[in-house]
């Protein structure tokens, strides 16, 4: 029987010549992240067992971005807790404020995983690494303190399920539109405890933006992972941004899917999800008349360079609607320095936004861009649950950042042509 | 080990911000979370969760975030065991490791109200509503599964391996 690229990956780093679904493997990880919020627990469960040293000091990542800049004392506390653990253990990749970015478009940008890697991540949205082909998920505290001591992690090896992308996508479609596409016709249990395999000749259009906003968002459909196939962009991405050994692991022919889908990207309008699940997504173009107060343009799932040049595209020489705060908030360090480069940020500025240094704030409700009782916003994050961005009774709608900026722009959710017309 | 309570019950896709809302988590201290535990979805939950209760949730039981939190201030308020439709894979992986039972049973969340006691038996893999009298059989947890819970959770399990 054929193997999935996860299969693969997985019967690698069990030292397995197979793997089937369904069983129950210890695998060695390649990297382990943590964050803010959820390194310090895992820290005190690492202790806990008298544990002294880390697996490997090279591959651990600790990224304090989620409350950073620290928003409080409590919080501050968080971020020194795990900074002194780093030092101690002399854990090679702490980044601090200044050289941080937000975890997941950081960690792709320094090279530090690639494909073929099995990442573990105490964050949901670590499955973000499939773009490169690696097989990468989220897990908890535990997992990452048990990690950090072993270098493996237990892993279910899971069933899969094929998305055979075909055609070009049209203007002003981009990665984030086609995984809420596709969320909305699963659902966010359609992908439970599964693997989302990407493939196809569709695969062509996408650039490597777009496949990391894809694999961000399989977590939402509930998926344990999304993988793409590995092609030329991809090498291309890791011989820019990587120096460590990868390998490109192909699915079989005859490997067994649970279910397939085929994604026709032609057929995908600029899509949004409303509130209060990312399952609620219908096309832009028939959500009626909604005023918005906030628009956000960040965050692990589109914050990165071609994110900001396409909101700066469209608020080039217009101006943010007077009822609208719009923050941009560009992912890393270096997409901000791009931005400075290109000037994207006299744009940003001009039109009326305020932008941020690095930071995850606004995405989960941390700070930055809270919303009050009946505020509703547009952002190009990833969740819009009850309550995620502030007040119980405030919306989030998700969307791309063409839709999002020419939102800002118009002052309630429209699509892109609406004002570039 | 078996857990009899009073049941509390939600729908479908509970969501770990609605379990603890992301505000709190400038802090891990398990008493603080508990506190907020379902804030924004059911304000009364605090004031009226007893010990040894029992959560029961629909389909996609702890969706969303990493945070650990999560099945932490579940466990912290005295919740003994969550019963739902299905998890969310982290949450499930987060119950086992921190040594909070869960058990998927769709046709016992189906038939089970608000308030009816019930009684859940994991080495048997069988849940009594001993309010309607009905019996449920469920799936035991695969026997490595059972070994993490044995132990008392993963940081005991890798331990002990050790």
């Amino acid at each position: 029987m054929g193997m999935t690229m996860t299969q693969k990956i997985l019967a690698k780093h069990s030292g397995n010549k197979y793997v089937a679904p369904g069983m129950l493997i210890s695998a060695k990880v390649d990297m382990v992240l943590g964050n803010d919020i959820t390194a310090p627990v895992a820290i005190k469960e690492f202790e806990k067992i008298g544990a002294e040293k880390v697996f490997d000091t090279e591959k651990i990542a600790l990224v304090p971005d989620h409350f950073t800049p620290n928003k409080d004392i409590k919080s501050a506390e968080q971020v020194k807790l795990m900074r002194n653990f780093a030092r101690k253990m002399g854990i090679k990749h702490f980044f601090e404020i200044g050289q941080m970015g937000v975890e997941h478009a950081l960690l792709p940008e320094l090279g530090l995983v690639t494909a073929g890697d099995l990442v573990i991540g105490a964050d949901s949205h670590t499955c973000t690494y499939g773009a490169l082909g690696a097989f990468s998920t989220g897990v908890g505290s535990t997992d990452m303190a048990a990690a950090m001591v072993t270098g493996e992690v237990w892993l279910k090896v899971p069933e899969a399920i094929k998305f055979n992308l075909i055609g070009k996508p049209g203007e002003w479609v981009s990665g984030k539109d086609i995984i809420l596409h596709i969320i909305g016709q699963i659902g966010v249990d359609g992908a439970l405890y599964k693997s989302m395999e990407f493939t196809g000749e569709g695969l062509e259009f996408l650039t490597m933006d777009d496949r990391f906003t894809i694999a961000n968002m399989a977590i939402e459909a509930g998926a344990k992972n999304g993988i793409f196939e590995v092609d030329d962009e991809t090498l291309k991405y890791i011989a820019e941004h990587s120096s460590k050994p990868y390998e490109v692991f192909t699915a079989d022919s005859d490997a067994e899917y649970v279910r397939e889908y085929t994604i026709d990207l032609s057929k995908i309008k600029p899509t949004v999800a409303l509130p209060h699940l990312p399952e609620n997504t219908r096309p832009v173009d028939e959500i009626g008349d909604i005023p918005i107060d906030q628009v956000v343009i960040g965050s692990c799932t589109n914050g990165r360079i071609e994110d900001m040049r396409i909101a700066a595209k469209i608020l080039a020489g217009r101006k943010v609607h007077k009822n609208v705060r719009c923050i941009i908030i560009p992912a890393t360090q270096n997409v901000w320095k791009q931005c400075l480069k290109e000037g994207l940020f006299d744009i940003f500025i001009e039109a009326g936004c305020a932008v941020s240094t690095p930071t995850c704030g606004p995405c989960l409700g941390g700070h930055m861009g809270i919303l009050a009782e009946g505020e509703r916003a547009v952002a190009t994050t990833n969740r819009n649950f009850v309550g995620r961005m502030g007040h119980v009774k405030s919306e989030v709608y998700l969307a791309s950042p063409a839709v999002a900026a020419a939102s800002a722009v118009a002052g309630k959710i429209v699509s892109p042509a609406a004002i570039m017309d | 080990m078996n857990y009899t309570g009073d049941v509390i019950k939600y729908g479908d896709n509970i969501d770990t911000d609605v379990i603890i809302p992301a505000r709190y988590l400038n802090t891990s201290d398990p008493g603080e979370l508990a506190k907020h535990c379902m804030e924004d979805l059911d304000k009364t939950f605090v004031s009226r969760v007893k010990n040894g209760d029992i959560l029961v949730g629909g389909f996609n039981f702890g969706c969303g975030s990493s945070r650990e939190h999560a099945p932490i201030a579940i466990k912290a308020s005295g919740i003994s065991c969550v019963v739902a439709k299905s998890f969310a894979r982290i949450f499930y992986r987060n119950a086992i490791n921190i040594g909070l039972p869960i058990v998927e049973c769709p046709e016992c969340v189906d038939e089970t109200n608000d308030g009816d006691k019930l009684e859940v038996d994991l080495d048997n893999g069988v849940i009594i509503n001993h309010t309607t009298g009905k019996k449920y059989k469920t799936t035991a947890f695969p026997e490595f599964i059972q070994d993490i819970i044995k132990s008392g959770g993963l940081m005991q399990y890798i331990k002990n391996k050790k």
